[in-house]
């Protein structure tokens, strides 16, 4: 049944993943690109990493739903109703594809995997964010924070209004000017 | 610990679910029945508009139903689930968020201006939702020490966690209906832009996107029983019995909000969850996190 789902979810993978490039529309090939994700996810509950296959599915649904926005936004021909190729430099990629699946292909030959210690924990999910966690809290809490701030100050660079537009030059505005009110009555 | 049902109840699961769907769209339409109108969707004539992408449209339509009954998978009916998933919290979250690729998909499909506006609208509400919701989510698995469902209900033996979690179980209710994008939370198909993302669909399609909606609505507001009020705990009557009591009360009280609330702006909507919501989540998550350290 797990071989069987295994490699069902293998084959829908890969195919999914090479129509991205056969498709002309953004949105088709987002979804299809959403499609082999949520397959990975599976394929990690298959392996019994439940906890991050239902992760997998979850992050990659909402990211690719926005990402789809951001694509649509940026990319030439959004819907496929003029011809054109989502693939470019086809020879020189296809040499890089054909160079690094030989390495990968080579590496899981070649490398001596270690045989299974001990059986398998009775909660891997505890098991795993211990792991993760347990020592490296403060670490985990840093990069945290870090990218946090990160994506704050992003946000706050790229944006066209700064402060001074909503609150006049010498900041001394009671109510911001804005296009659009929010709804905290500001 | 919740028990996992026999085999054969995953046929019933998406049938019982149709006729609970059924009887509560029949009382909320009132005398005027829902029936007749979904009948008549079955056997409507087929339009498209030009240039629509048909495979987008089928599959998101159909999409939102699937996602809801997965979703109803986890949610147990007394101390019985379909399958009581050690992750079980987060696998509902996880076919909630298929839903947004459905609603974004349907209104991109049919190449018309209202039905994306639709779809964008549902994005941006959906930004704005997901994150006190999942902060709500966790607060009760926070509580219940286990991401099983089955665990949270056990943990609600004596005291509910709507009583010591109020602000989590409020955010929870309605992120319920804006999930399924009812009631106050209803622009992405709102009557502005002629009915947004659902403005092209017509026959099946409708039928499938609009009870699709609807399944999405009463699985989210029946997952409230086990997160936050006792699942099936309760006296006298047998656990099955109070879910359906307060899956029913649950369901009575976001039907009235519906009815009693005006349409919130999307833009409106969403400095309110990110100014106001999510400080407001992440400091209930702590009280809970101080509460259970201390215990």
């Amino acid at each position: 049944m797990s071989v069987v789902a295994f490699w069902v979810l293998g084959v829908l993978a890969v195919t999914s993943g090479v129509l991205v490039f056969r498709f002309d529309s953004m949105a088709r090939a987002t979804f299809s690109l959403l499609t082999s994700l949520l397959c990975v996810g599976g394929e990690l509950i298959v392996l019994g990493l439940d906890y991050l296959g239902i992760v997998t599915v979850l992050m990659m649904t909402i990211e690719m739903a926005i990402m789809a926005v951001f694509m649509i936004m940026f990319m030439m021909n959004p819907a496929g109703l003029m011809p054109m190729t989502m693939t470019h430099n086809t020879r020189g990629a296809g040499f890089l594809c054909a160079v690094v699946f030989a390495l990968l292909v080579t590496g899981v030959l070649l490398v001596p995997w270690p045989p299974r210690r001990g059986t398998a924990p009775p909660d891997p999910t505890a098991d795993l964010g211990l792991s993760l966690m347990g020592p490296h809290m403060l670490t985990m809490t840093t990069l945290g924070m870090a990218l946090f701030a990160t994506i704050v100050s992003s946000v706050v660079l790229a944006t066209r209004r700064g402060r001074y537009d909503r609150y006049g030059d010498d900041l001394r505005a009671t109510r911001p000017d804005d296009p659009v009110r929010g709804g905290v009555g500001r | 610990m919740a028990d996992d049902a026999p085999l054969w109840v995953v046929l019933v699961v998406p049938a019982g679910l149709a006729v609970l769907v059924w009887a509560v769209a029949a009382v909320d339409a009132g005398p005027s029945g829902s029936g007749r109108r979904a009948l008549a969707l079955l056997v409507q004539q087929r339009r498209m508009v030009r240039a629509s992408d048909v495979p987008l449209v089928r599959l998101g339509t159909g999409l939102l139903p699937v996602a809801a009954v997965l979703a109803a998978a986890v949610v147990p009916l007394g101390f019985r689930a379909v399958g009581d998933l050690p992750d079980g919290i987060v696998w509902f979250n996880a076919m909630e968020a298929l839903a947004w690729a459905a609603v974004w998909l349907t209104g991109w499909g049919p190449n018309s201006t209202l039905s994306l506006i639709g779809g964008y609208r549902f994005l941006a509400q959906g930004l704005a939702y997901e994150l006190p919701h999942m902060l709500a989510i966790t607060t009760a698995a926070l509580g219940g020490e286990s991401l099983r469902v089955g665990a949270v209900v056990e943990a609600q033996d004596g005291v509910w966690f709507a009583l010591w979690m109020p602000v989590a179980f409020g955010i929870y209710l309605s992120s319920a209906l804006a999930m399924a994008f009812w009631g106050p939370f209803d622009q992405p198909v709102g009557t502005d832009t002629a009915g947004g993302a659902a403005v092209e669909l017509c026959g099946v399609e409708r039928l499938l996107f609009l009870g699709g909606r609807w399944l999405l609505f009463v699985v989210s507001a029946a997952f409230a029983v086990p997160l936050f009020l006792g699942g099936g705990n309760g006296p006298l009557l047998p656990g099955w019995a109070w879910t359906g009591i307060k899956t029913a009360a649950v369901l009575a009280f976001l039907l009235w909000v519906r009815r009693r609330m005006p349409t919130v702006r999307t833009e409106r909507y969403v400095e309110v969850a990110w100014v106001v919501l999510t400080p407001l989540a992440v400091a209930q998550a702590l009280v809970v996190a101080l509460v259970v350290l201390g215990r």
